[in-house]
């Protein structure tokens, strides 16, 4: 019979609409301002809060509820956004140092939905605002890393080339090289005067020894800096998009600084772990037993500090080659970080692997991190920052055979551990340390103003939609307009689902997809129109409409779907938002074009005898 | 119903599609695109105030001081302001700012003033760059395979001038390119391409059903059968726009234009460029007849 659905369909489209508005309905629930306090010497109690919420009300702060969310950390929830900053430093000049007191933005979900893993839509930086972190480059560091890798290619070039030499060392700017003889020197100039250009070469003798110094030019040292800051941004730009922090601001500040701003992380101590953490890897040979004591390191393990291993000063290669990273179990179900070399990598791993079978070799973990110190200098009391470095031996392993470039490596302590250690090896390596110098919360980059006319504008537009329906297609028009509502309640669930971030122009995105998702609907009746307009009876010309309609839906919006497809797959940042809104409304509004106004038609039509159809 | 010529007035679209373009790609490489602070960054300047200020104050303040594209906010603490400026970074930038908002008598601290790098990286301009390719590259092949190589070609294209246009009229008028822009003419590739498949859909139906080898008779009867459809979505997205364009404020006024821009263009050219170049390539009833007819009612829902 024509225009029936099946009873299964219905249940189908009735189900999904029910878990669509489940999973939007947190985004009904405002979340409220809050103040968060966590105490760093452990003592918070309630007897403290109720002294807060007593000096909050006595400067006109209307307090919406106060409690403890854990043995150290509290939450207040205020009425008035407003009042959050003044309530954040009403709070912090009675708490004092020991006290974390940060601004928070708390959800209001109710207990049911929350045990359904439904949460509300975070809204965006322009919006809303969020967290703001100031980070500094250690820009001598870069310098010094830059030396340490050169040395380590000289020893190689030199052993390549048979010229012999004693040693390298490390000052400011410059490194030594020290040679048994003048000949051997300059035979070694010759050669690294090609190689190394961006060094000034100088001669000195100390009595009998012979030093050829390489000190870099300033603008050699002014590159490293450059790339060391470019490369920096772009490793936290992945590693924040790592995260699925969308909608995330990245950029440089001044010479050597580098901001990130997230919009509604709740965990703020999360992100501030992955954004600055330093961790690299480094892959050396164990050194032979008759090694010379210059040529050789010796590190702690990580997980036995007891023991430690003696590696060669030569790094084979470092994490900056590795190409991808992910997390797996070993068969034993311990955990393990499956890797894939880049070309050069590979190539470089295979070369030091097959000339060295039967020897063990070491990962090395190094982490970079820094404390403060208040130091003495010229009678004032000056904040130090001392860069401290540590690197450990996660592995040591006998090369079995020579390794190309896909191995993995084991000796980490937790899955955890392993799959942060993942993220950081994909998303690259930090070019040279960085610190935490500022974090601070910040408002939203909109004024309260705009944001109410861009939203007041939203409103209409959707308003005119509706009316436009329900005046070219009357009866019909309503079908069209429960079908959108349906479509806004799916598209809202989904986004809430996959945590995106809403922005201003991503709300009038979601409008216009809504504009667009109309479209389906005109289509069909518009078909429809035209069977009427030959003559053919009102339920076949549905079924017709319904049917002949349906290529011309499928192929237009698969082939935009392709497109936002890509878009995600290759862009960043902004660009990979804007493709989840629109294949999400892509997919949605396919579901209630084609099947929801399909089974409401059915529903109110089906199987009667239909003389006229109000269209 | 009347029936327009659409085919019939090609040549005179073909014109203006080529006076604009090439208008299009004068503007680019002459004018080049205003970008906004995401693309180039400019100036940090922290404040501190002796007593909160209202941010809206000191928006009005900068405006009526000549400053242009900026963002205020909070910065931690109320009486801690940040504020973002396009102007290239000079050692008394932070001072001209101070002294633009202290008019009042608001006494004021200069924290600090940096230069800020841009938010978008050049990385996510190459990859996005690259990433428009391969979506085009991908259309193309799915188009070829669902109609015909010649309907690929015409798409592609069509698509070509449409985002050239837009970004044409940008450069020209030198109104501020920003990420809400960039996103607004992502949004216009989907509309454009939405509204061209609409219009190939009915030509390859009406070339499989009509029995005439008059091409330009076929594509007009298509234009026209789908030309209620074209308007009632073109004009509830306007609707959406002009809302969006009159009341929606500075921070989507761009990106309504843009969407505007877009959607007039893609209109005019799903019918002007997509089709009738299809009969500039000779599009003929054996490019289509090889493939088997659909059977449309096996594929309902």
């Amino acid at each position: 019979m024509l225009n029936r659905y099946p009873l299964w369909k219905y249940l189908l489209i009735l189900v999904v609409c029910v878990v669509g508005i489940v999973y939007a309905l947190p985004n009904l629930y405002p979340q409220d301002p809050a103040v968060q306090i966590s105490s760093t010497n452990g003592s918070l109690d309630s007897q403290q809060l109720d002294r807060i919420q007593q000096a909050l009300s006595s400067d006109d702060i209307a307090v919406k509820s106060a409690r403890m969310t854990g043995n150290t950390t509290a939450l207040i929830r205020l009425d008035d956004a407003e009042q959050q900053l003044p309530a954040r430093d009403v709070i912090d000049d009675m708490l004092g140092d020991n006290y974390t007191v940060a601004l928070n933005l708390a959800d209001s979900t109710p207990a049911w939905l929350t045990s359904l893993s439904a949460a509300p839509m975070k809204l965006g930086l322009d919006l809303r605002g969020g967290v703001h972190f100031l980070l500094e480059v250690d820009m001598d560091a870069a310098v010094q890393q830059r030396l340490d890798a050169t040395a380590s290619a000289i020893r190689a070039d030199l052993r390549d080339q048979r010229i012999r030499y004693r040693g390298t060392q490390i000052d400011d700017n410059t490194l030594h090289v020290e040679f048994a003889n003048a000949e051997d020197r300059a035979a070694a100039r010759d050669q690294i005067s090609q190689t190394y250009s961006e060094f000034q070469l100088a001669d000195h003798d100390e009595g009998r020894r012979a030093f050829l110094d390489m000190t870099l030019t300033e603008q050699s040292i002014k590159d490293i800096q450059d790339y060391a800051i470019k490369q920096n941004l772009t490793t936290i730009r992945n590693r924040v998009n790592e995260l699925g922090v969308s909608e995330p601001l990245v950029q440089r500040q001044g010479p050597n600084r580098i901001v990130v701003e997230l919009p509604g992380v709740q965990d703020t101590a999360e992100a501030k772990r992955i954004v600055g953490a330093t961790a690299n890897l480094e892959f050396r040979l164990e050194a032979r037993p008759d090694a010379p004591d210059s040529e050789t390191e010796t590190f702690p393990f990580r997980n036995d500090s007891t023991r430690s291993a003696t590696l060669s000063r030569d790094v084979i290669i470092t994490g900056d080659r590795v190409s991808s990273a992910s997390q797996g179990f070993d068969q034993n179900g311990q955990p393990q970080v499956n890797i894939n070399l880049d070309g050069t990598g590979g190539s470089l791993m295979n070369q030091a692997t097959r000339a060295n079978i039967g020897r063990n070799m070491a990962v090395l973990y190094i982490e970079h991190n820094s404390h403060v110190e208040t130091v003495m200098q010229d009678g004032k009391q000056v904040e130090k920052r001392i860069p401290e470095t540590t690197r450990s031996v996660i592995s040591l392993a006998t090369i079995q055979s020579a390794l190309s470039n896909r191995f993995r490596i084991t000796g980490l302590d937790s899955p955890t551990e392993a799959s942060e250690l993942a993220l950081l090896l994909r998303s690259g390596s930090l070019a040279a340390p960085i610190y935490f110098v500022q974090e601070r919360t910040i408002g939203p980059s909109l004024g309260a103003q705009n944001i109410q006319r861009g939203i007041f504008s939203v409103i209409v537009g959707g308003l005119l939609v509706v009316a436009f329906m329900l005046i070219r297609y009357k009866a019909f028009g309503v079908i069209a307009n429960v079908a959108l509502a349906v479509n806004l309640v799916l598209l809202v669930a989904a986004m809430s689902l996959l945590g995106a971030t809403l922005t201003l122009p991503g709300i009038a995105g979601i409008v216009l997809t809504l504009g667009m998702a109309v479209d389906a609907n005109v289509l069909i009746y518009e078909r429809i129109r035209e069977e009427l307009r030959r003559h053919t009876p009102a339920q076949q010309a549905v079924h017709a409409g319904y049917g002949r309609a349906f290529t011309s839906i499928v192929d237009a919006n698969l082939t935009t779907l392709l497109v936002a497809v890509v878009l995600f797959s290759i862009g960043t940042g902004p660009v990979k938002g804007f493709a989840v809104t629109l294949s999400l409304g892509i997919l949605t509004s396919m579901f209630t074009g084609i099947m929801v106004s399909r089974a409401l038609v059915n529903l109110s039509i089906g199987g009667k005898p239909v003389k006229k159809l109000w269209i | 119903m009347r029936q327009f010529d659409f085919m019939g007035k090609r040549r005179i679209a073909f014109i203006v599609s080529i006076v604009l373009t090439i208008v299009s790609v004068a503007a680019l490489a002459l004018l080049h695109l205003n970008l906004g602070l995401d693309f180039t960054g400019g100036t940090v300047v922290e404040l501190h105030y002796a007593t909160a200020p209202s941010l809206d104050d000191i928006r009005t303040l900068l405006a009526s001081s000549g400053f242009e594209n900026f963002q205020v906010q909070t910065f931690g603490a109320a009486d801690e302001i940040l504020i973002r400026l396009q102007q290239t970074f000079s050692n008394d930038v932070g001072n001209q700012v101070v002294s633009a908002l202290s008019g009042n008598g608001a006494s004021i601290d200069l924290v600090r003033a940096e230069f800020v790098g841009a938010q978008v990286g050049d990385q996510l301009r190459d990859q996005s760059g690259l990433g428009m390719l391969v979506a085009l590259a991908g259309v193309a092949i799915y188009v070829a395979f669902r109609f015909q190589y010649k309907f690929a070609l015409c798409a592609i294209i069509s698509l070509g001038h449409d985002v050239l246009i837009v970004l044409g009229l940008f450069a020209l008028f030198q109104w501020e390119f920003d990420l809400t822009v960039l996103a607004g003419i992502m949004a216009v590739i989907g509309y454009s391409l939405n509204d061209t498949i609409i219009v190939y859909d009915r030509i390859r139906e009406n070339i499989r059903l009509s029995r005439s080898d008059n091409m330009a008779e076929i594509f007009n009867s298509a234009i026209n059968q789908t030309l209620s459809r074209t308007l009632a979505t073109s004009g509830t997205t306007l609707l959406v726009l002009f809302a969006l364009f009159f009341l929606g404020g500075d921070m989507i006024h761009n990106f309504s234009i843009s969407l505007i821009l877009g959607i007039v263009a893609g209109t005019f050219s799903s019918v002007y460029v997509a089709a009738a170049l299809l009969i500039v390539f000779k599009l003929e009833r054996q490019d289509l007849i090889p493939a088997k007819k659909e059977n449309v009612e096996e594929e309902l829902p």
